[in-house]
């Protein structure tokens, strides 16, 4: 091969290889627009995000491209979805994040599932100005981490809030004198459930509440029955567990045989799940746990609806409505702002009022102060009965055995 | 052997040096590839110096990590006390922890040593999220620190080019013959007079100070420390995993286990991304059948190849 | 006897777990890191059978045994045989199955969840029964009756039949069985098998009580390497035994002294037995 052959043929395989980038890219700016998530799929968080999480941005897509796209200055681009198993670790989770912000330069990124992960992926969100609206989060740190990370937002509400939530609940239910000031209360030895523990002890004893059993139990317990043995030993009217998903579902079951004998009976998270209403059937009649949402209003029948027919499956009475409310916050900031402009988008953000389905949505502080905290199974929905800021709250309901 | 010594030295030296370049090239996603393999160098590393000459496999660099990870956190977030004092204790916690683990040790062989350091991970974990539920409490172990991802990697490496040293120097100490002795035999080791206990105890200090000091340093870029996560089984599987892929009979070995390892993972992890962990799996077979001896056999052939040829 | 009663149900759980992995490991000589996944294999085998077409776990039991048995016998002929061909040494062996079984935990986890991410929730014979004055869970207690009846046929397999021998022998002294006539190949695919299939319907069994999901596998290959390890390698008795005693301590703890010590509790009794009995329970020296 002589040397005129070969430049000629370099050249020319350049020239074919920046005219198919360029091409590429041209396509690429023109029609779509790229947004980022990572979330888990294996590992002790996914069966709870594969519920609230990920069905929810599968949804929210699906509608957009369904209508042509998100309104841009530039015309409507259809979103591209990168997504990444981040398989619960925070490890993988910064890499990944970090993959999306400077590898595959996604115009925005989905906030993570999960308050550690949340929390650890901020400063990268930060760093590159993208908007995280965290959704599945619960922290009391709300003030010093929007302080330090100024595109971080907050719609869950925060850990004394849902103690609170609950510590109303029971004085109500005391004052009315329909339950004795005795709480046999449970929690899951990991970070969430000790927090809420920590922090449930000062705020029902300032109650007038005591305490009658208070222990906790390691992650993964395979046999819960002697912690709901010992709190049937008690007299207290109210069981309260501060509990992760499979233990939710264990604990509950255990009830169930033991026939606890409680007017209130309230597990955390998963409780909300439609997969808990399946399990246990008419026998949680009653029983209440975090989250809750008002299942009557024609936006969150809409949503519940279309949920149903795109992904298959119900969505749950909590996260996942407040999930994609945020979806809905990043739509209207983006298409208001009408480019790829994070800043902007964050700044619209944090000045605006947002209409999801969970009614009008706005931040002060870059937290929203619009949640549920505490709902309640009647007659096969979870419905809220004590909230941030929502109407449609429902009375509370005494727990009237198992059958 | 000793300038062959000398030369290894040298080059870890240059590698070093090159290393320490990394985050004035790239701040992004490649960074944080370079942290977290950094994070597995420094593990694996430390770990190899305990079980790359007894042939003990211990799984409980979780623990140390754990240690470290979960003693800054409560410290800074509970008790307002500097991240680096919070530091600088830690390691001397888990020395103290080691010593304990391996004078209890010292009667178990082969995999009884293996599930031993397992159970007791996993005991100590149990431990920490009860103490910290009943006596400590705590509304969430927050490590928030102005660190960056370069910080974090300097650190590392710093950590990782020690404990090098150290090995290297053990290497050419009294100690360090007679671990080999220990390793191929230890009977033999003890009718020789070498006292095989407190051998192995001192050298499992070593890699319980060090394991500790990484859990300590990369707990900022955590942010939020939850007990049940540091304190992971998995990461000592992991350290483990690396290590033998790269081989445990040279210091060196898991520095060219822990690379492609990263690599692969990350490319895996990038190209598939509904079905990761099914693919990292299906890799993981294809290494063992076709890399019998890991990477430093491979390594070793191809250098023994060149000389051949 | 609220305690001894669950305790014994808990311990026929961990036997469950258990027992697989002691056959895999004690005769097969493969360090199975893929046993927890295979029986949650058998729980998502139940979950779908039974939300699919409300089979009862105690049927899909009977066809899971023997799939597993064959899939086992299949993965260990064509991925751990050319292992234990190539290895030149135990430690070898060890270091290879380590890291051929830690992909397969992989490949069956990410299948899993690509089957079914979510938790396996159902709800079967959930209803309370008495015995002896102790109120209990109809699921666990088949669950633990399955268990014993498992346990008490690979004992009397093991010991009063020709082929039971064999295993025992192979598990003993490998070279030593081959010198005797035994094919310890053969021997070794079929202890490894029996041992998936064990694993497998333990899964479908625990499923009734235990909301599992794809990932957890993990857990269970914990537990089963304590037990198996605290009960001495190579002896199903001990592993049974391990598993009976660490029901009960766990139980007892959790009733009499704080729930949240139950795993600090199993994991002290096992370092301690281990300490006293560096072999486990029924363990030989060398074994």
């Amino acid at each position: 091969m002589n040397r005129r052959t070969l430049l000629s043929r370099t050249t020319a395989g350049l020239t074919t290889l920046a005219a198919a980038s360029l091409l590429s890219f041209t396509a690429l700016a023109a029609d779509t627009i790229r947004i980022g998530t990572v979330a888990p799929k294996t590992g002790p968080l996914a069966g709870g995000a594969l519920v609230s999480q990920w069905p929810n941005v599968d949804l929210w897509i699906q509608e957009v491209n369904e209508r042509g796209g998100l309104k841009l200055k530039d015309g409507q681009k259809k979103i591209e979805l990168v997504a990444y198993d981040d398989k619960t670790n925070p490890t993988e989770h910064i890499k990944a994040v970090q993959r999306l912000a400077t590898q595959d330069k996604v115009d925005f990124i989905i906030a993570p599932y999960g308050t550690g992960f949340n929390i650890a992926a901020a400063p990268i969100y930060a760093k590159y100005d993208y908007p995280q609206i965290a959704v599945t989060s619960v922290t009391d740190q709300i003030g010093e981490l929007t302080e330090r990370y100024p595109s971080l937002f907050f719609t869950l509400g925060s850990t004394t809030a849902f103690v609170e939530g609950l510590r109303d609940v029971l004085v109500k239910l005391k004052d009315e004198g329909k339950i004795n000031n005795k709480i046999a209360m449970v929690n899951v030895a990991d970070a969430f459930g000790i927090e809420l523990a920590e922090v449930a002890r000062p705020t029902f004893e300032a109650a007038g509440f005591e305490l009658v059993y208070d222990k906790s139990y390691p992650l993964g317990t395979p046999d819960l029955s002697p912690i709901v043995k010992g709190a049937k030993a008690t007299d207290a009217d109210s069981f309260v567990a501060w509990s992760y998903p499979p233990d939710t579902f264990g604990l509950t079951e255990q009830a169930v045989i033991e026939d606890l004998n409680v007017k209130v009976f309230y597990t955390a998270v998963a409780t909300a799940f439609p997969a808990y209403g399946g399990k246990f059937g008419a026998q949680i009649e009653n029983v209440l746990g975090a989250g809750g949402v008002n299942p009557d209003t024609p936006e969150m029948q809409a949503y519940r609806t279309k949920h149903e027919e795109v992904t298959g499956k119900a969505p749950d009475y909590w996260a996942s409505a407040n999930t994609y409310a945020s979806l809905q916050i990043l739509e209207t900031a983006i298409e208001a702002v009408g480019e790829v402009n994070r800043e902007a988008v964050t700044d619209y953000i944090k000045t605006h009022t947002f209409d999801t389905i969970m009614g009008p949505i706005s931040f002060e502080n870059q937290n929203s102060n619009r949640f549920w905290t505490v709902g309640q199974w009647q007659g096969g929905v979870f419905r809220g009965v004590v909230s941030s800021n929502i109407d449609g709250a429902v009375d509370v309901k005494l727990k009237d055995g198992w059958k | 052997m000793t300038a062959k010594g000398w030369k290894d030295l040298v080059l870890i030296g240059v590698l070093v040096l090159a290393a320490a370049f990394v985050p004035l090239v790239t701040d992004g996603y490649w960074l944080s590839i370079a942290v977290t393999a950094m994070m597995y160098i420094a593990l694996t590393t430390a770990w190899t110096l305990f079980s790359g000459p007894t042939h003990y496999i211990s799984l409980a660099t979780g623990a140390f990590f754990g240690v470290g990870g979960y003693l800054v956190a409560t410290g800074m977030s509970d008790h307002d006390l500097p991240f680096w004092l919070m530091a600088a204790i830690a390691p001397v916690v888990s020395v103290v922890l080691a010593a304990l683990i391996g004078a209890a040790t010292l009667r178990l062989s082969g995999i009884y040593f293996v599930i031993f350091t397992l159970g007791l991970a996993e005991m100590i974990r149990g431990l920490v999220s009860w103490v910290q539920n009943n006596f400590l409490g705590s509304r969430g172990l927050y490590v928030l620190t102005d660190f960056t991802e370069a910080h974090i990697y300097w650190m590392l490496l710093a950590i990782a080019a020690t404990v090098y040293v150290i090995g290297w120097l053990i290497d050419r100490s009294r100690l360090g013959f007679a671990m080999k002795i220990i390793g191929n035999d230890e009977g033999v080791a003890k009718h020789l007079g070498i006292d095989t206990a407190r051998a192995k105890v001192l050298l499992f200090m070593v890699t319980g100070f060090f394991s500790t000091l990484v859990g300590a340093i990369v707990a900022p870029r955590y942010s939020y420390i939850e007990p049940n996560q540091v304190f992971s089984p998995e990461l000592s599987f992991m350290v483990v995993i690396m290590a033998l892929l790269g081989g445990t009979q040279k210091l060196w070995g898991p520095i060219i286990g822990v690379i492609p390892f990263i690599l692969i993972w990350e490319t895996i992890t990038a190209s598939f991304p509904n079905a990761t962990t099914l693919y990292l799996g299906l890799c993981f077979l294809a290494i063992v059948y076709f890399l019998p001896n890991g990477v430093v056999g491979l390594v070793q052939k191809i250098i023994a190849k060149g000389r051949s040829a | 006897m609220d305690i001894l009663i669950s305790g014994l149900l808990l311990g026929g759980t961990y036997a469950l777990v258990a027992m697989g992995l002691n056959l895999q490991y004690g005769v097969a000589r493969i360090m199975n890191l893929a046993n927890g996944e295979t029986l949650v294999l058998g729980a998502l085998a139940a979950f779908l059978a039974f939300t699919a077409i409300s089979l009862s776990p105690l049927v899909t039991m009977l066809v899971v045994a023997p799939l597993s048995f064959a899939a086992n016998w299949v993965a260990y002929r064509l991925l751990l045989r050319p292992l234990v061909k190539r290895a030149k040494s135990p430690g070898q062996l060890e270091v290879d199955s380590i890291l051929a079984t830690f992909g397969i935990s992989f490949a069956l986890v990410g299948l899993m969840v690509s089957i079914h991410g979510e938790y396996y929730t159902y709800s079967f014979l959930a209803r309370p029964i008495e015995i002896l004055g102790t109120t209990v869970a109809e699921n666990r207690l088949v669950a633990a009756l399955v268990a014993a009846g498992i346990g008490a046929a690979l004992v009397g397999w093991l010991n009063f039949t020709r082929t039971g021998t064999a295993v025992r022998a192979v598990s003993v002294d490998r070279q030593a069985a081959q010198l005797v006539g035994i094919n310890v190949a053969r021997v070794s695919a079929l202890a490894f098998a029996l041992g998936g299939a064990v694993t497998a319907t333990g899964g479908t069994l625990i499923s009734t009580f235990i909301t599992l999901d794809g990932s957890m596998g993990v857990i269970f290959t914990m537990k089963a390497l304590i037990i198996v390890i605290m009960g001495g390698v190579g002896d199903l008795r001990g592993s049974i035994i391990a598993a009976i005693v660490l029901g009960l301590v766990e139980t007892a703890v959790a009733s009499l002294i704080d729930p949240g010590l139950t795993l600090v509790s199993a994991y002290v009794i096992f370092l301690g037995i281990l300490l006293f009995r560096p072999q486990g329970l029924f363990g030989k020296r060398n074994a």
